[in-house]
């Protein structure tokens, strides 16, 4: 076996992944490499069906972890077959270029020396004695009604006539056939590239809002936040946006669709940075609000009730409406408050939020429909040590329990509290007493900044035409000569070759005898 | 109102797969005659278009790079008289199946695709569709039996499994995308669908072909009245790729309207993964087509897995994966 040396060895790696057989392998590659991120819940679509997953099997999600299970499509193994895929089509693309750059710029090849050996071929005897000035005139006509079907056109002498007089016609069609594969494949690197470095520039995030309340752009006031590479603080255009009103409409014709909210509109307030008069606009699903060279788009909803808790003396110590959580389509609700000063002793409480509150035949709540109607919310009281203190973030939605007792409902011998707007009741254990004041809607926000998007948008328009001149733009070349029989008269054959798929390719040479001869015998 | 339209619509429907099933046992008795020696088939002789271009009066048969086309296909035979009753209670049932379609729409006040039940059935109808339309360019009768045994399964399910009374759309389906998005993904998988079925025969003909000796037998005569296996590589490959550039726009649009409901244009969804997978099968199907060693017998795999992975996304992820993508009203 011969040595290949380092260049040699460089060489060949090379040319095998440029290889058609190689793409096609790293094709099917990526298509089962994606397979995985459908199956198993992915940390960037859905965080919380990742957590759910630790927590029902820590040992498999830790095993699937090690793996990039959950992180599929940025996991090393995912971005090396596509990464390599790249590779091996730039590889391929290159020299495609270089090679149809020639083409485009050459003539139609020399007539083949057997027309009847060319995939489709027609020969034509015609009543008319062969003459110089008929065979140029049928040269012509060729000519003229190739270049009108838009083929590039050549004469080429026939070899068999050293006078060079007698001349065969040579066609050629669909350049752009080529042009568009190469387009398409192209426009591929060019998402791919734009995402990677342009990816990095941009921002994503989330912030609820209740009705009256205001958000300013600023990393602060987002409750999740996910930067691009980079992302500095600076790129945030500090608007301010302040929910006036968020209504829904719900169907009451239908019975098969009672309650079904069928529009959601979040009226608000935008005020640019530096400017004190601010103006008025609404927000739906599908029609995002376009401010401060961001997107804001509405993405969920729901109630959030208005808590105030006094203590034994009457005195406000904890005022605030809080988000809670909807569980089902007719909005039951899950919210958590959390008192930590002010009271004898530290207090969290587990709310439910019925809209319209119905008991089912165990007893138990359920709401009946997503609107207010008989609304009504349920609180199990906790007291002892929130854990605050400890400086690990806690979510505002769940209450760590652990260091807390439990002083109302199921097993403590006292009833949950149950609160309509409007009303007060007792802590246990005279601790203070809670009030319904209010209720409120609120809305959930995602602001996304994304200065790419317009490339990526560009580069797809081009896949899709180069993709559509790639596989529906016939190349294919045809040929007209002209010979004598043995008795003198005029032979016509015409003949044509495919490059690629062609299904007209039979019906074009049938097309052009048909009208060549025409003009011909038309002529007498 | 609303309901009884959604009942007129009902009732097309149950008409249209009460003819189609007539239908299918029609092209079934064509095909089983196909196996009786060709004797005793009626004299007339309709000469067919095996494939476009196909009518030329040329001294050599039509080829080209790709894949020759043999002139001597033996589809030049007459169409049974099964198979042209077939065929015209094809037309009818499909155009019950579309009354079917439009009622539902009337009822819906909005495009009949808006859940399971309406995918199942604007889809099937679209494959009908497709179907009757490729036949007007190239003779694809002998697919009759797959095309109808197919709409009558997916018909079946729809109306068992996934019926849904009409109810109105939800905000995020409150789009023009709707109409577009979803519409130009039913008729790719109706492409798609075809190229399955051809696919799947050119599989059973080079295995035919591939024998050292002719195989006896009648269903060895029957698939002697079908295209061989060259002419449905040819066919297949003509269907798959309309298919795939509207697969193409398909995963465009939809991330176009992904960015305008959702805030980003690809999330790797799990529906816009399927999208994505499938989309990279078809890929591989046509690079296949220009590769040694993988065109033929690997390429045709090709298809018939993407078809798979289309059926998978339509009825296994749609039903039972979460995601952003729940529509199925189910």
């Amino acid at each position: 076996m011969p040595a290949l040396g380092l260049v040699g060895w460089a060489r060949w790696i090379w040319r095998q992944l440029t290889s058609m057989k190689t793409a096609l392998w790293l094709l099917v590659l990526l298509a089962i490499a994606a397979v995985p991120g459908s199956l198993v819940p992915q940390r960037t679509a859905d965080p919380n069906g990742v957590l759910q997953y630790f927590k029902n099997n820590p040992d498999g999600a830790r095993v699937l972890d090690s793996l990039q299970a959950f992180d599929v499509y940025t996991s090393v193994w995912f971005s090396a077959i596509y990464l390599l895929l790249f590779i091996s089509l730039v590889g391929c693309v290159i020299p495609r270029t270089r090679h149809h750059w020639i083409a485009l710029r050459a003539a139609p090849p020399l007539t083949p020396r057997r027309l009847s050996r060319m995939p489709v071929h027609e020969a034509h005897e015609v009543d008319v004695q062969d003459s110089g000035p008929v065979r140029a005139e049928l040269v012509e006509e060729g000519m003229r009604l190739l270049r009108r079907s838009r083929y590039r056109v050549v004469t080429y002498p026939e070899p068999g006539d050293p006078t060079g007089a007698s001349q065969s016609v040579s066609a050629e069609r669909g350049y752009l056939r080529e042009t568009g594969n190469l387009l398409f494949h192209v426009a591929l690197v060019g998402i791919l590239a734009t995402i990677a470095i342009g990816g990095g520039y941009g921002y994503i995030g989330q912030r609820v809002v209740v009705e009256g309340q205001t958000f300013v752009n600023t990393r602060a006031a987002y409750d999740s936040f996910t930067p691009g590479r980079f992302f500095d603080n600076s790129m945030l255009d500090p608007y301010s946006l302040t929910l006036e009103k968020f209504s829904v409409q719900y169907e009451v014709q239908n019975p098969k669709a009672l309650g079904m909210a069928t529009d959601y509109t979040a009226r608000v307030s935008v005020r640019d940075q530096g400017s004190s008069q601010g103006h008025t606009s609404s927000i739906k699903v599908n029609e995002p609000l376009s401010v401060g060279g961001t997107e804001v788009y509405l993405l969920g909803n729901g109630y959030a009730p208005e808590i105030t808790v006094k203590d034994p003396t009457g005195k406000v110590v904890f005022s605030d409406t809080i988000p809670f959580l909807p569980q089902d389509a007719n909005l039951t609700s899950l919210g958590v408050v959390k008192v930590p000063d002010g009271l004898k002793s530290q207090v969290g409480m587990i709310g439910f939020f019925y809209p319209t509150q119905a008991v089912a035949a165990n007893g138990a709540f359920y709401s009946a429909y997503p609107d207010l109607v008989t609304p009504l919310v349920t609180f199990n009281v906790y007291t002892g040590d929130l854990g605050l203190d400890s400086g690990a973030p806690k979510s505002v939605y769940t209450l760590d329990t652990s260091s807390m007792t439990q002083v109302t409902g199921r097993g403590t011998g006292i009833d949950s509290l149950q609160l309509t707007p409007g009303q007060t009741v007792q802590l246990p254990n005279g601790l203070g007493s809670v009030e319904l004041t209010g209720i409120k809607r609120f809305a959930s926000f995602q602001v996304a900044h994304d200065p790419t998007q317009g490339f990526v948008f560009g580069f797809a328009i081009v896949i899709l035409v180069g993709l559509a001149l790639a596989l529906f733009v016939p190349r294919r070349r045809l040929w007209v000569r002209i010979n004598t029989s043995k008795t003198g008269r005029l032979v016509l054959e015409y003949a044509g070759l495919a490059r690629g798929d062609d299904p007209g390719l039979a019906a074009a040479v049938t097309d052009l005898a048909q009208r060549h001869r025409s003009r011909f015998t038309n002529r007498d | 109102m609303t309901t009884s339209f959604a009942a007129l619509s009902l009732v097309a429907l149950y008409s249209a797969m009460a003819v189609y099933a007539i239908a299918f046992v029609a092209f079934a008795i064509d095909l089983a005659r196909r196996s009786v020696p060709a004797a005793t088939v009626p004299a007339e002789h309709i000469p067919v278009l095996v494939v476009a271009g196909g009518t030329s009066t040329h001294e050599a048969p039509g080829r080209t790079d790709s894949g020759p086309l043999n002139e001597t296909t033996p589809t030049t035979r007459a169409h049974s008289r099964a198979s042209r009753v077939a065929f015209a209670l094809t037309v009818l049932a499909w155009l019950l199946h579309l009354g079917a379609a439009v009622l539902r729409a009337v009822a819906g006040g909005r495009v009949p695709w808006a859940n399971m039940f309406e995918f199942s059935l604007t889809g099937s109808l679209l494959i009908v569709g497709v179907y009757l339309l490729v036949n007007l360019w190239v003779d694809l009768r002998f697919l009759g039996t797959f095309v109808i045994g197919l709409m009558l399964i997916l018909l079946g399910v729809a109306t068992v499994g996934f019926y849904v009374d009409v109810v109105p759309l939800p905000p995020a389906l409150q789009s023009a995308w709707l109409v577009i998005h979803v519409f130009v993904a039913l008729l790719a998988t109706a492409f798609f669908a075809l190229s399955f079925a051809a696919s799947s025969l050119q599989l059973v003909q080079v295995r035919r072909e591939s024998k050292p000796t002719p195989a006896v037998g009648r269903f060895a005569r029957m698939l002697t009245t079908i295209p061989d296996a060259q002419s449905l590589d040819v066919i297949a490959y003509r269907i798959t790729i309309v298919g795939f550039a509207l697969w193409t726009f398909t995963l465009m649009a939809g991330s176009i309207w992904a960015e305008r409901a959702w805030g980003r244009y690809w999330g790797w969804d799990v529906k816009e993964v399927w999208t994505f997978i499938i989309w990279v099968i078809y890929a591989a199907y046509i690079h296949a087509k220009a590769t040694r060693g993988w065109q033929g017998n690997r390429a045709a795999w090709l298809a018939i897995i993407g078809f798979s992975a289309v059926l998978f996304n339509f009825g296994i992820v749609n039903v039972f994966f979460t995601g952003l993508h729940s529509y199925s009203g189910l």
